[in-house]
């Protein structure tokens, strides 16, 4: 294992050489040259002759039925080219493949309400105009009538028998319940010494919020029925399997084309609804539509992250603060309309014990439609929310037992030694040292001195409070977890896909299934290439972007869930590989017969490993296998230099009785630590201090890994200190933009000190593991910091997942309310 | 009374080259450089003014397009992101970023490098903190701001 020195990478091409290989080092990224000049193509950049542009006409109402649309008041204004309604949407499509169970599979989603609406901004109509003003002006004059009704806001209630229910197809609000059971939840209360009682915990709504929109530019091609839309999806894969039935086509006939996408998220996967109604007016119209989606449609209706309660959790403990298992009732909050759900319901057991060695977990799981924007699966996605959980829990504990926080985890970390651990359900975590990540961190922030600190703090009126954070990333999921929801639903596994190519004059091309956002595929990608050919990523094209028609792809391709570096990179280094033993077949044939693994290659040359003088250039073998091949010896024709190769991880299908198996294959860890001042007159606070220590194997780049970790921390740091989609009780959003909704900006960030190991996955490819995600460690750590900073003043339970200044002085100012959460009985 | 005036012709500077175009009256600077212009470098982020993705130079001054008509731009000299370099060339400031990996996604980029231009103008020998100051009105929600303001400090020290 490295430690936080910058690794020297040294490559073993051939035996007893070596060169200093591409790998592990930060090369210039292939993406800036374009980014830094304003020459990057977002969807927004692309236009066509002709096109309208599209405005949707948005529902005032959280719940309310539609008892009429007229539009003709906007199709009288010149250049108003059209517009689209709900009816025709019902009459044209086909609802959206729901991946739930009964009742949630009786919800129907369309690209346009129909009948009803259920949350405020849900696209009821849609106009396409000349210009984007003309189109917002049009859409004012449609005229729609609504008699509203009852909203439901708050998922707790959603089974009450008075609840309205959103959707009368399925009768109920329930999307999906089930229970996950491990281990002997009985034998570990009666082993126990102590019984810890949470009331309630909340996991709060907010949203990666990426810097660009949605949108497309979706054109229809009427003489082959075909769609082309160049957008910024960031899982075309998925996106095609919901739009293609809906559209009553074939996954054919929708070609996405992305280039530059302004970061993502997750928040751009369930784009389906618009790209439909895109599709449709494209169709209709016969004219390139393009929407761009206005930001505060973005944060009122597009994709939220998803919001979790925890109900009457218990937690058994033995007196030395053993963690032996933990109970709760976890009630999921996912909006209006499911869509990528319920794989929330499932995706937090990636993790279910967190980082610790819990061996009993019992968790009653339900998931409720509310009136509010739909979820979507959003940096974290369902882990975050229960490893906040599991962290509250041990600081809980901690704090209520007396036992260090510190000494708590350490005792119950999975240890170094016993990596692969297998978790009560049955996931892999691959490799790690939690405790020495945590140590490191600790160091970076001068644990040593914190009571002086403290003193010093306290002498300014101010309470000073450290606290962790351990998260875990698991990437490259298992699909086959959606059968623990589901068992009739026939996904699992995972794959990725790349091609590499050597063509006519030596170019070297890959071509990625994966839709980057920013994390610096081409660049790590042909570091993967220079490495296996010998060559420079210089050297090397990798095309930016994903498009359809280069036959790059597969079902589950797209850029989400942490996985690039071993999906995306694993099918780089399977194809480069096929392409360098090709390069070899051919340089051998030329190079007078001799066997394949005389044949070295190195600076854009094969050659003879015992004669370098006989060398043929990447270009001549590239020249001969596309345009000289009849001087080809028969052995050597089938050779293509174009390799696609689909990367599969090893996983098997779960056991769906026991909702047990091995959901994802790499398990990053991040263990931050946060120290920050409390004024306790006011509850505002200041981040004083901060470190992240991040593990995940072999680092590719490690400049774009430090990058992922400031961002992840970052994005973090806003939802535990402001970031929070707040709704009254009629289901309006009160933060529908920057303005109300406040991200962190540059001063509001504090210093980061960065710390990494490096412990390799034995399951992949390059000992990589994805990372970009980071479990949302900085939201843990500053809930933990503040309970032990607002410890002096009535020790108050942290129970929310976001704590603004107004949070924090009603804690400060009625402890006694959140203490009431706790109970601890003494067995 | 006379009607108000829909349409207009302006004329407008950028990036040395100068343009004549008819416009709405409400059309907004920003779409005006990206839709008439095609000057697609300069984004568009929200809706409120609060991002900075559109921040272009205006006769010296650094500003929010989405913030100000196109017809309230008429006979200025702006800059975009697009004439940062020179020759393809890329300016210390284009460099800098790109060595201190100060982007990901590359969205919030041309506001930023506008942002720090102008401020590398007005004070080559910034703080770190007078540095946060003049990005504040730029959002980025990829890079945590770490690697922009190394860079920006960087690009001032090259220029030295
Ligand atoms: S687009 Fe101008 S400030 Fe956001
Ligand atoms: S680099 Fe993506 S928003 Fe700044």
């Amino acid at each position: 294992m490295t430690e936080t020195a910058t690794p020297t990478s040294a490559l073993v091409v051939e035996e007893q050489e070596t060169r200093p290989g591409f790998i592990g080092t930060s090369v210039p990224r292939k993406e800036d040259r374009r980014l830094v000049q304003g020459e990057g193509v977002f969807f927004d950049d692309v236009k066509r002759y002709g096109m309208g542009f599209v405005h949707f006409v948005r529902s005032p109402y959280a719940h309310a039925k539609i008892k009429s649309i007229d539009v003709a008041r906007a199709l009288e204004l010149k250049d108003v080219y059209g517009t689209l309604t709900g009816d025709e949407v019902a009459i044209l499509t086909d609802p959206f493949f729901e991946m739930s169970v009964p009742p949630g599979s009786e919800i129907k989603d369309y690209a346009l309400a129909v009948g009803k609406t259920r949350f405020v901004g849900e696209p009821v109509a849609a106009v396409v105009a000349a210009t984007r003003e003309l189109a917002r002006d049009a859409a004012e004059l449609v005229e729609v009538e609504y008699e509203p009704l009852d909203p439901l806001v708050d998922a707790r209630r959603a089974q009450d028998s008075d609840a309205p229910i959103l959707h009368e197809d399925a009768g109920s609000n329930v999307v999906w319940e089930g229970v996950f059971d491990w281990g002997d939840w009985e034998g570990t209360v009666a082993e126990a010494d102590r019984i810890v009682r949470i009331k309630e915990l909340h996991f709060d709504r907010f949203s990666s919020t990426p810097l660009e929109c949605s949108g497309c530019l979706v054109e229809f091609n009427r003489g082959t029925g075909q769609w082309t839309m160049y957008c910024n999806h960031q899982m075309p894969g998925i996106g095609a399997i919901w739009m293609a039935p809906a559209l009553r086509v074939g996954t054919d006939k929708l070609r996405f084309v992305t280039q530059d996408i302004g970061g993502a998220f997750g928040n751009k996967i369930c784009l389906h609804p618009y790209f439909v109604a895109c599709c449709l007016l494209a169709r209709k119209l016969n004219r390139p539509v393009q929407w761009t989606e206005w930001r505060t449609d973005q944060h009122t209706a597009n994709a939220h992250g998803n919001e979790r309660w925890f109900e009457e959790t218990e937690v058994a403990v033995k007196a030395d603060g053993t963690l032996l298992g933990f109970k709760t009732h976890a009630i999921d909050d996912c909006g209006a309309f499911p869509r990528y759900e319920p794989l929330g319901c499932i995706i937090w057991a990636q993790v279910t014990p967190g980082c610790y060695r819990w061996q009993n977990v019992y968790v009653d799981f339900t998931q409720v439609a509310t009136n509010k924007s739909p979820v979507s699966p959003n940096r974290g996605y369902s882990r975050m929310q229960h490893l906040w959980f599991t962290e509250r829990v041990i600081d809980i504990v901690a704090n209520e037992l007396g036992l260090d926080p510190v000494d708590v985890r350490k005792r119950n970390y999975v240890k170094a030694d016993e990596f692969p651990w297998t978790t009560p359900n049955g996931c892999v975590y691959d490799s790690g040292d939690y405790a020495r990540c945590l140590d490191i961190a600790l160091e970076l922030v001068g644990y040593d001195g914190i009571d002086k600190r403290r003193r010093d703090a306290e002498s300014r009126g101010k309470l000073l409070g450290i606290g962790i954070g351990s998260t875990l990333d698991s990437g490259t999921n298992n699909f086959g977890q959606s059968q623990l929801l589901n068992p009739e639903l026939q996904f699992s596994g995972n794959n990725e896909v790349a091609t590499v190519k050597l063509d006519i004059f030596g170019e070297v091309v890959v071509t990625l299934g994966t839709v980057p956002q920013g994390q610096g595929h081409e660049t790590t990608a042909a570091q993967v290439v220079a490495d296996a050919l010998g060559i420079s990523p210089d050297d090397v094209t990798v095309r930016p972007g994903h498009d359809t028609y280069w036959n790059s792809h597969a079902g589950f391709s797209g850029t989400y869930a942490s996985q690039f570096a071993v999906t995306g990179l694993g099918a780089v280094k399977g194809a480069v590989d096929q392409l360098a033993g090709e390069i070899r077949t051919i340089a051998a044939a030329v190079l007078g017969g001799v066997p394949e693994d005389a044949v070295v290659l190195e600076g854009g040359f094969a050659k003879l490993r015992e004669n370098p003088e006989a060398a043929i250039p990447f270009m001549g073998i590239g020249a001969i296998v596309n345009a000289n091949n009849a001087i080809l010896p028969e052995e050597a024709r089938h050779v293509t230099l174009n390799c696609r190769y689909v990367y599969v991880p090893p996983f098997e299908v779960p056991d769906t009785e026991r909702k047990y198996g091995n959901l994802t294959l790499t398990y990053a860890s991040q263990i931050h630590v946060c120290v920050l001042e409390v004024d306790p007159e006011t509850g505002a606070y200041e981040i004083v201090d901060y470190a992240a220590v991040d593990d995940c194997g072999n680092r590719i780049h490690p400049q774009i890994v430090e990058g992922q970790v400031h961002g992840a921390t970052a994005q973090a740091l806003g939802a535990a200190t402001h970031e929070t989609f707040t709704y009254d009780e009629q289901g309006n959003l009160l933060t529908p933009n920057f303005y109300d909704y406040h991200v962190p900006h540059a001063l509001d960030m504090p210093p980061l000190k960065t710390g990494y190991i490096e412990s390799p996955s034995p399951f992949t490819s390059l000992g990589a593991k994805g990372m970009g995600e980071g479990g949302g460690a900085g939201i843990h750590a500053v809930c933990a910091a503040l309970q032990d900073a607002l410890r002096p003043v009535g020790n108050p339970i942290v129970y929310d997942s976001c704590n603004p200044p107004h949070r924090v002085w009603e804690l400060i100012s009625n402890p006694a309310e959140s203490r009431g959460r706790i109970s601890v009985e003494s067995r | 009374m006379s009607e108000p005036v829909a349409q207009k012709t302006i004329s407008v500077e950028v990036n040395g080259t100068t343009y004549e175009r008819e416009v709405e009256a409400r059309r907004l600077l920003v779409h005006f450089l990206r839709d008439d212009l095609d000057l697609t470098g300069t984004h568009v982020g929200c809706d409120t003014g609060n991002c900075g993705a559109c921040s272009v130079i205006v006769d010296g001054t650094l500003l929010k397009s989405c913030m100000m008509l196109a017809i309230q731009a008429d006979g200025a000299s702006i800059e975009t992101v697009e004439g940062l370099g020179a020759d393809g060339e890329l300016n210390p400031l284009q460099q800098a970023f790109g060595e201190h990996h100060a982007l990901q996604c590359g969205y919030c980029t041309p506001g930023m490098l506008m942002s720090a231009k102008a401020l590398l103008d007005e004070n080559p020998e910034p703080t770190e903190g007078e540095i946060r100051r003049a990005i504040q009105g730029n959002i980025c929600r990829c890079t945590g701001y770490v690697n922009i303001v190394e860079a920006i400090a960087a690009a001032a020290e090259a220029g030295r």
